[in-house]
């Protein structure tokens, strides 16, 4: 059975880019501890529009954890407080009746505030568009079973692509870096066969593309690995450095 | 009731062998001159898998594509929630599969509600796309030889199916999504993210472009292209209540519709068997448990119905495995509309669990036993994972608590067998369109259709269609451009201006409930005529008291929302309609006076081997139905049965 939580939400306003946000204080009755996160957030819309207040904006889609559009820092955690666990999947009985909870949009220059908890992560489609995918046109492709992949490499290569693309990882670093998220695309590739013939060119590219992005640099404090829901470990952080000294190393051109 | 016309719809699926007919097509289709696709412009409105891969493989040819979606990032389309995995005839197994197998089960699995050519060609493609996928680095689950890996999944009786962990759909959109960004990065594709249809523009009956909606700005644009290509997804959401993703909805193919296009067996819902049942009435949607999981785990409920004991002291002797009793040869694996249907049956009797009684037990405890818990860890853990989180119960210790919800929709816009709609220019790829799993979708086979539409068939068919007609000049002044702008600015306006006192959200439940109730996995004829008549009477509620704040020109979700609804208010009736119509069962839909003394689905293959197609003929009129016969050839029409 569940229990009924009193909240006191604390969240940051922002009508829109080029206007200055505040937080802005909300009391909230009868939060049933089953309730996700998202339906919290729902429930204080409707009592929002019921007294004729703009309903506070937030990313939300899927609401299982695998879309990646949902993300909020909440007391100072990106996505929360469980371990590996988005925001959409977060649940009421992880808070205690009474606490006051403060919620924010992800912090990074690279992210500008959209409105209210929404921001814009295009500069993660843009680091993509650099490189992050395999020249395989359709139609080309040998039978699948020709080029085999030992089952160790496979199995590293997907937990490297289970990134879901969220962007807590920038908003859990305090230099707001992104390299948690490029280390684990190019891994990913890197990792297969498939990958290898365009691997130096490809980490070069995505990683020009992140500093041009205004992605602060990497200082190895794993705030990315402690937010990251997906469970992406810093491991891909090294080979990201690693494939990218090698890169420069050896580059042809 | 409604109208119904004597012209038979046809499917212009070629001529001959079906095993034949689309090496045959592909033979005769014309084709556009490399030197002059770049003089054509595609849209492509969406980016699930079916949208992700026409605009990567269209752009690989050379034509000018525009690719809308309304999420933030093509990225995160729903098909990334597919959780089991993809079909394919690869046999690799050696288990005795092959095509024709393959395009057998998927008939038979269908109920005997698709096109045969359809589905055929969808079984032939399906091997391509495995290796497609393969190369683009999509990682796969591998043997230690390092070669693929295959599993049995949702009633097949081989193993076919291709997976990625539990996150098969997230690999293979995210795969379709790399492709796309590499012709981003070679200027051939365009993205418009955050961007929602609100109108097509159709110019001499074809049609040439589409209205938008900036979903952060508010503006409204027209855009100009020689095809457009629609590719978003299913309507599940008009039951409040579905696995969907919030942001799933009706509008770009109810709009299309409104344009001329023919809605073809809304009726075809699936209803999903493993689900997380509902906690409480602020649930805002249902989690899907990927059905992979029944090949492992047993469903029960107590065979005394006022057995309270907490499962896991429920001896074997008093647990009723009604799956296993009814169907002895498919046991925990029959499809899905009959597991579900067993599953409400169950709950129905009185025998449901759980604290509201609508669940059924998803036990594990048998396949820990034999294969150890590491082995179902490496299985299922994510979704084992998942299922705790939201549940606060762990499943390796207690069994899961599931219940059947909205999943998939068979029925979609019509389309030939060039996956176009009746307006000539309107393609209609994915689940958005109807063509390949008639009443009844197999588990595993969603995510081949989406790829095959969009990789192998849309980049043939397409061609042709250039190929085959001069393409006068549009400008965005011509005066359909304009009209069909003004049109969608009124209606965002309208919804405005209402000004009442009930939100958007609790209206949408309010259809949820209708719909769920009374078109959901049972109907009958009393129920639908007063789905219809309350449908009406939301609507009129809608569009007298809906509150919905803030401004036009700015993000404002909940305006997005409310014309959405709007959309699904007007479509909900269509369905609910086609589900009065059809006087039969099949697969997903089920009516309850045509049913066999078990209790299962009862055809009627002399007055329903039809596709109904509908035509919407204006706000309150009632549509025209057309209709596709259907006719099978190489599978013998034969009542399913799974015993």
């Amino acid at each position: 059975m569940s229990d009924m939580l009193k909240l006191k939400l604390r969240i940051w306003r922002q009508p829109e880019a080029e206007t200055p946000g505040a937080f802005k204080t909300y009391h909230l009755d009868g939060v049933s501890t089953e309730m996700s996160f998202l339906e919290m957030l729902d429930v204080l819309n409707e009592q929002l529009i019921s007294g004729g207040e703009d309903p506070v904006a937030f990313d939300h889609d899927c609401r299982e954890g695998i879309c990646g559009t949902c993300g909020v820092v909440i007391n100072g955690q990106a996505h929360g407080p469980d371990n590996e666990t988005t925001t959409c999947q977060l649940h009421m009985r992880r808070f205690r009746d009474g606490d006051t909870i403060i919620i924010e949009p992800w912090r990074a220059s690279a992210f500008p505030v959209v409105k209210d908890l929404v921001v814009d992560r295009s500069a993660f489609d843009r680091v993509i568009t650099a490189g992050g995918y395999i020249s395989a046109s359709t139609g080309s492709a040998p039978d699948a079973n020709s080029i085999p992949v030992p089952k160790d490499d496979a199995e590293k290569a997907m937990d490297a692509a289970a990134c879901i693309g969220c962007g807590a990882c920038v908003a859990a670093c305090k230099n707001a870096s992104a390299m948690l998220f490029v280390g684990a695309k190019v891994s990913h590739f890197a990792l297969l066969p498939q990958g290898k013939p365009e691997r130096k060119r490809r980490v070069q590219s995505m990683v020009a593309q992140m500093d041009e992005e205004g992605f602060g640099a990497c200082t190895n404090t794993y705030e990315c690995e402690a937010a990251c829901p997906a469970g992406i470990s810093v491991d891909n952080i090294a080979r990201l450095n690693r494939e990218f000294i090698g890169a420069a190393l050896s580059s042809d051109s | 009731m409604a109208q119904v016309t004597e012209k038979v719809l046809d499917s212009r699926a070629p001529s001959g062998p079906v095993a034949q007919q689309w090496d045959k097509h592909k033979a005769e289709l014309k084709l556009v001159n490399p030197a002059n696709k770049r003089k054509f412009n595609i849209i492509v409105v969406g980016t699930g898998l079916a949208g992700g891969s026409a605009s990567a493989s269209l752009a690989e040819l050379g034509y000018n594509v525009q690719t809308f979606c309304l999420q933030d990032s093509p990225r995160r389309a729903h098909s990334i929630a597919a959780q089991g995995g993809i079909n394919a005839a690869k046999n690799y197994p050696n288990d005795g599969d092959s095509v024709h197998r393959l395009f057998y089960d998927t008939v038979k699995g269908g109920d005997f509600r698709s096109r045969e050519s359809n589905v055929h060609r969808l079984a032939e493609i399906s091997n391509q796309i495995i290796d497609h996928c393969a190369a683009l680095g999509v990682p796969f689950a591998r043997e230690y030889g390092g070669l693929l890996a295959n599993r049995s999944f949702g009633g097949a009786q081989v193993s076919r199916t291709f997976y990625a962990r539990g996150q098969t759909g997230q690999q293979l959109l995210l795969g379709a999504y790399s492709s796309m960004m590499r012709q981003v990065a070679a200027g051939k594709v365009k993205l418009f993210p955050r961007k929602e249809l609100l109108d097509l523009i159709v110019v001499d009956g074809r049609a040439r472009g589409i209205v938008t909606r900036d979903l952060v700005t508010g503006k409204f644009d027209t855009h100009i292209a020689d095809a457009v290509v629609l590719c978003t997804g299913g309507y599940g959401n008009a039951y409040y209540l579905s696995t969907n993703a919030k942001g799933s909805n009706v509008t770009a193919s109810w709009r299309c519709c409104k344009r001329g296009a023919f809605f073809a067996n809304p009726c075809f819902t699936q209803i999903h068997p493993t689900c997380i049942p509902t906690s409480g009435d602020y649930q805002s949607k249902l989690t899907l448990m990927s059905e992979s999981l029944r090949n492992d785990g047993r469903v029960w409920v107590p065979q005394d119905e006022s057995d309270s004991r907490s499962p896991q002291d429920i001896p074997e002797d008093a647990r009723d495995y009604y799956l296993e009793r009814r169907y002895p040869a498919f046991g925990n694996l029959v499809p899905r509309d009959v597991a579900s249907r067993a599953a409400k049956e169950r709950c129905d009797e009185g025998y449901g669990v759980g604290t509201t009684g609508l669940a059924v037990y998803l036990d594990f405890r048998d396949a820990i036993k034999r294969d150890g818990e590491d082995v179902i860890r490496a299985k299922y853990g994510n979704l084992f994972h998942m299922y705790e989180k939201i549940t606060a119960d762990n499943p390796y210790k207690v069994p899961m608590r599931i219940y059947p919800a909205v999943h998939y929709t068979m029925g979609g816009l019509w389309v030939d067998y060039n996956l176009q709609s009746t307006i000539p220019g309107l393609f209609v790829l994915g689940e958005a369109n109807f063509s390949d799993h008639g009443a009844n979708r197999l588990g595993a086979s969603a995510l081949m259709q989406g790829l095959a539409d969009g990789y192998f068939i849309i980049p043939y068919t397409m061609g042709n269609y250039l190929a085959s007609n001069s393409l006068s000049r549009v400008s965005t002044d011509h005066p359909a451009c304009k009209e069909a702008l003004i049109e969608a600015r009124n209606r965002v306006e309208a919804i405005l201006k209402v000004n009442g006192s009930r939100s958007v959200d609790s209206i949408h439940r309010e259809l949820g409930h209708i719909v769920w109730n009374q078109c959901g996995m049972s109907r009958n004829e009393q129920g639908l005529t007063q789905a219809i008549e309350s449908i009406r009477a939301l609507r009129d509620e809608f569009w007298s008291n809906v509150k919905v704040l803030g401004m036009g020109e700015e993000f404002n979700q909940n305006l997005e929302h409310a014309g959405r609804l709007a959309d699904f208010l007007e479509f909900a009736e269509l369905l609910a309609r086609d589900a009065l119509h059809r006087k039969e069962s099949c697969g997903g839909h089920f009516r309850e006076e045509y049913q066999t003394a078990e209790n299962e689905a009862l055809r009627d293959d002399e007055k329903f081997c039809y596709v109904a197609a509908w035509q919407h003929n204006g706000a309150g009129a009632e549509p025209t139905l057309h209709k596709e016969p259907l006719s099978f050839e190489e599978v013998p029409l034969a009542t399913r049965s799974y015993k």
